[in-house]
């Protein structure tokens, strides 16, 4: 049920004194910080600091710009998960340009949005869902008479921070994809004089990206990135190393066929295409829509659609990636690290091959991992016989 | 005569540019333009057919599934593929749940900023307001404490200084009409359907893993039941499904509709303001057995009405539907008098429009991206208000009985549908009607689980070697805004051809070869006002009545070796 807000914050008070006239109480403050903390993925003990830099923020201005691309960010964004958080979010910010929700349209729109630029300069949030179409000098997108590129370029010049939400605003998406008629590109590609924050995902978690504005306006500055620009806290760990149906990797249970035996076990959808062991996301520890569900917990395999040029790399995408290998998993993860630059994974094999060297070393110093059981000081589980991975590879 | 430009058409999906000519207070001729264009039909060619529902799905993530169960129903169809009735009656709940949601959605945060002046609400008695809440419904959150402090909240935004979303919106128009204790309210209800929408689509997420974008699959759905396993479709599932559709019903009944009707008893007279085109296809949608070719056992009937003729439903043939390119930025090899069925489509992009930035297109022979389907040579209009009136004179007794009921209470007669108040009054009428069938396909889908047939997935051609060298096929669906027909060519296990004809592409089609508007203009141009030019809020209301989709709408499919043309920048 919808408990609204009887204190809007304005331009003038602090977050803490907004909370306090909203009635928040400092220990659900402290709960939100904390689970803030969480979804970051920083200590819990670091909650009091969080609490003291998001109480002294003041309400920024963000403007949102919709270019080529479908709205599903948007509507993924509204569907983030908790209501108090998102509640939160909203009004923690002015949200002073977005195409879906915005009352004002045509004129009254654009000079909504030439106002914000001019009052914020240097100081706004951009938000950007959609790729820009460079074929052809841009025409295959304009709002109001004027290309995407012309837009995006004036809109970055004077904003603080850049986010890029979406495929399609990461690489280009699905209109990239071969042979990519429009020259469809990411926003990283024309906005090179500042960082810009990738947020993959067709769409990407709604919940990733209120907590990227959050963790902007809670430490003055953008989250540690990975190489392709995407936050560490959210896309820092691969799909197939979170997955809950990994055991069945390693016991070598697959689902052969949709619906099968294997299928009505929820056993692994590597078999069927599953491109988790390729895929760095978030989804199998934030989940979908309020921690309900993610996509291989539904029984589809994942498409891989956290990583540059999927629609390349990880089709079609109902056939089984080449070389990860079942039985004797820990030896396959490790190699995986080492072999993947093959093909269809290759944009991610560095990123990839890290994480193998991470677990060999941890190995190597005898250091149990999570996954496998501390066996005579902490040793690796004895690897399956070699003729039973070739007959599951 | 002035010229009038409203670039970006906002509150809805994608990019929308609408030019208009203002003559004494009314609008006397229309132009509507789609300012973006993807190629993703290109892009198909040569790809897997079982990927081609998440390609297409990708068109568009507000109608999140409609492309993907299309598809998967061209590729079905081209393969000989049935899917199990287990497997249909989840693509219903699923398909179901996104067109009540989506209808919601639209009514509040899309189109009721165009009856609603937020502004207005601080004027407000708030116990007043309660007493109109309860006159209304029985939602229980209605006391005048609720309404106070809603208007409290919207007063200190106000306040603030930073309006945000609300900025520049044209609060006191002289066009806003409600009393403030209505605007209140709906306000109030504006807020409320923010938390329920993302409630009730978790259905996508339990069957297809998220929303948007959920997971479909080619023969059926991915997403295994069994009863006895904690990782598959099971009692728990079946528990939270049976939660969201009772509250999906429940906010339906209890607010929106009875809001959307309090709000078009002060907007009467649209009722005679922008009906437009005088024909209507529905495709027809939610086959009892997961067959949608049987006709028979559609819930919404397939049907063509030509010229307001409600005593008279013609049968749909696909073969009737034909495309022009006239006033659109793409060549046929055939010029621009030719139109041309989806099987034989030509998608060739050629901007012929003036260099960006632009003021103005009006003047120029081709000025969209979108092309002009037309049946039998008419155009046409789609989407709920189609689907009400083929199925209001197909006698058609759920809908009569909903259309009726609003009529009565309205004091109108059936002509009052040919409009811009009944465009979003159909809407509603629909929604109701979904909300309620959305239990009957539970019901049914638990009583298969009980009797033991839990199969979702048909997998006998699923692999490629057991497929013709060479299939066709396609497949119909009724999507939110309207009807949805996708056309596949396979050859040797790939793709060879793919056109898609799209609900925003039939409303939003420019003038073809006849000199014909389609359904918005034709719209814009039908006794329509527009009594500030500078504040054109009487075209956000026609052109929100319906639900444009743009990035659906623009023709994007044609894999049949049309390379890319060099686009000349005049």
């Amino acid at each position: 049920m919808y408990f609204p807000s009887t204190h809007a914050w304005s331009r003038q008070e602090t977050l803490g004194e907004h909370m306090e006239r909203r009635g928040v109480s400092r220990r659900d403050f402290l709960q939100f910080c904390g689970e803030i903390c969480v979804m970051l993925g920083i200590s819990q003990a670091l909650t009091p600091r969080v609490a003291e830099a998001l109480q002294n923020v003041r309400r920024p201005s963000v403007i949102w710009l919709q270019l080529q691309e479908c709205t599903g960010c948007v509507e993924s964004v509204l569907r983030t998960a908790d209501p108090t958080i998102g509640d939160l979010v909203l009004d923690l910010v002015s949200l002073d340009y977005q195409h879906t929700l915005m009352a004002a349209a045509g004129d009254a729109a654009e000079a909504a949005l030439h106002a914000s630029m001019e009052e914020n300069h240097g100081g706004y949030i951009l938000l950007v869902t959609g790729s820009v179409p460079l074929e052809e000098n841009g025409i295959y997108l304009t709002i109001g008479g004027r290309t995407g590129l012309e837009i995006i370029r004036e809109a970055a010049e004077g904003a603080a921070a850049v986010i890029a939400i979406g495929a399609c605003a990461h690489f280009g998406s699905v209109q990239s994809a071969r042979p990519n008629p429009t020259g469809a590109v990411g926003i990283s590609e024309i906005v090179t004089d500042k960082p810009v924050v990738n947020i993959a995902g067709c769409p990407p978690i709604g919940d990733v990206v209120t907590a990227t504005v959050v963790h902007y306006l809670t430490f003055g500055r953008l989250p540690e990135l990975d190489g392709d620009g995407r936050p560490l806290f959210a896309y820092g760990a691969r799909i197939h190393d979170q997955c809950p149906r990994r055991a069945h990797f390693d016991a070598g249970q697959y689902v052969e066929e949709f619906d099968d035996e294997g299928a009505r076990k929820a056993w692994c959808l590597y078999q069927v295409g599953c491109k988790g062991p390729a895929t760095f996301s978030p989804c199998p520890i934030f989940q979908w829509n309020d921690h309900t569900d993610w996509p291989i917990g539904a029984g589809h395999p994942c498409i891989g659609c956290t990583e540059r040029h999927f629609w390349d790399t990880m089709t079609p995408f109902y056939k089984r990636l080449p070389d990860v290998a079942g039985f004797g998993v820990e030896r396959n993860a490790d190699l995986f690290g080492a072999a993947a630059a093959i093909g269809a994974v290759a944009g991610v094999a560095a990123h990839a091959a890290a994480t193998g060297v991470h677990r060999a070393r941890q190995k190597k110093a005898g250091i149990p991992l999570p996954v496998v059981p501390d066996v005579g000081g902490g040793a690796p589980a004895p690897s399956k016989p070699s003729g039973e991975e070739e007959s599951n590879g | 005569m002035a010229k009038v430009v409203v670039d970006p058409i906002t509150r809805i999906e994608g990019h929308l540019r609408i030019e208009v000519q203002e003559e004494g207070g009314r609008i006397a001729n229309a132009w509507a333009s789609s300012t973006q264009f993807r190629g993703i039909e290109t892009i198909l060619e040569g790809r897997d057919p079982r990927d081609a529902w998440a390609f297409t799905q990708r068109i568009c993530g507000v109608c999140t599934v409609v492309h993907a169960i299309t598809s998967c129903r061209a590729v079905e169809d081209a393969l000989g593929i049935e899917v199990p009735p287990a497997g249909g009656l989840i693509r219903n709940l699923v398909h179901g749940m996104q067109t009540v949601q989506d209808h919601v959605i639209h009514f509040y945060h899309l189109h009721a900023l165009d009856w609603v002046d937020v502004v207005s609400a601080l004027s407000a008695n708030p116990a007043a307001t309660s007493q109109l809440a309860r006159s209304l419904s029985p939602w229980p959150n209605n006391s005048a404490t609720y309404f106070a402090e809603v208007q409290d909240r919207v007063r200190r935004f106000v306040e603030s200084g930073q309006l945000g979303i609300f900025t520049n919106g044209y609060w006191g128009h002289p066009a806003y009409k409600l009393p403030p204790e209505a605007n209140l309210m709906a306000v109030a209800h504006y807020l409320e359907a923010l938390d329920w929408q993302r409630d009730v689509i978790r259905v996508h997420t339990i069957f297809g893993g998220k929303n948007p974008h959920p997971n479909f699959l080619v023969g059926g759905m991915a997403s295994a039941i069994n009863l006895e396993d904690t990782g598959t479709i099971n009692a728990e599932s079946f528990s939270k499904i049976q939660g969201m559709i009772k509250r999906a019903r429940r906010f339906v009944d209890e607010v929106y509709w009875p809001d959307l009707l309090a709000v078009a008893s002060f907007y009467k007279e649209w009722a005679s303001i922008g009906g437009g085109v005088p024909n209507y296809l529905s495709v027809g949608e939610y086959p009892d057995n997961g067959q949608w070719r049987d006709t028979d056992s559609l819930y919404f009937p397939r049907g063509v009405i030509m010229d307001r003729n409600l005593s008279e439903v013609l049968p749909y043939d696909h073969e009737k539907v034909k495309e022009y390119v006239t006033s659109s930025w793409y060549d046929y090899e055939g010029g621009d008098g030719v139109s041309l069925h989806p099987w034989d489509g030509e998608t060739v992009p050629h901007y012929t429009g003036p260099e960006p930035p632009w003021s103005y297109l009006q003047d120029h022979d081709k000025y969209t991206w979108m092309k002009a389907p037309r049946y039998d040579d008419r155009p046409m209009e789609v989407g709920p208000l189609a689907r009400a009136l083929v199925a209001y004179a197909s006698g058609h007794q759920d809908t009569r009985d909903v259309v009726n009921d609003a009529l009565g209470r309205l004091g109108v007669g059936p002509a009052a549908l040919f409009s811009t108040l009944g465009r979003t009054a159909a809407r509603g009428v629909e929604t109701v009607l979904l909300a309620k069938k959305l239990e009957d396909w539970f019901d049914a889908l638990v009583a298969r689980v009980r009797s033991g047939d839990t199969t979702t997935f048909n997998g006998e051609y699923w692999d490629p070697s057991t497929w013709p060298r060479s299939a066709r096929g396609y497949g119909f669906l009724e999507a939110a805004r309207g009807a949805l027909g996708h056309w596949v060519q396979i050859e040797n296990g790939a793709i060879k051809h793919y056109q898609c004809v799209v609900p925003s592409t039939w409303n939003c089609s420019p003038r073809d070869a006849n000199g014909a508007n389609g359904p918005y203009e034709a719209a814009l141009m039908d006794n329509h006002p527009l009594v500030d030019p500078t504040r054109p809020l009487e075209i956000l209301r026609t052109i929100h009545s319906f639900d444009p989709c743009m990035a659906c709408g623009v023709h994007v499919l044609d894999a049949e070796g049309s390379e890319v043309v060099r686009v000349r920048v005049q």
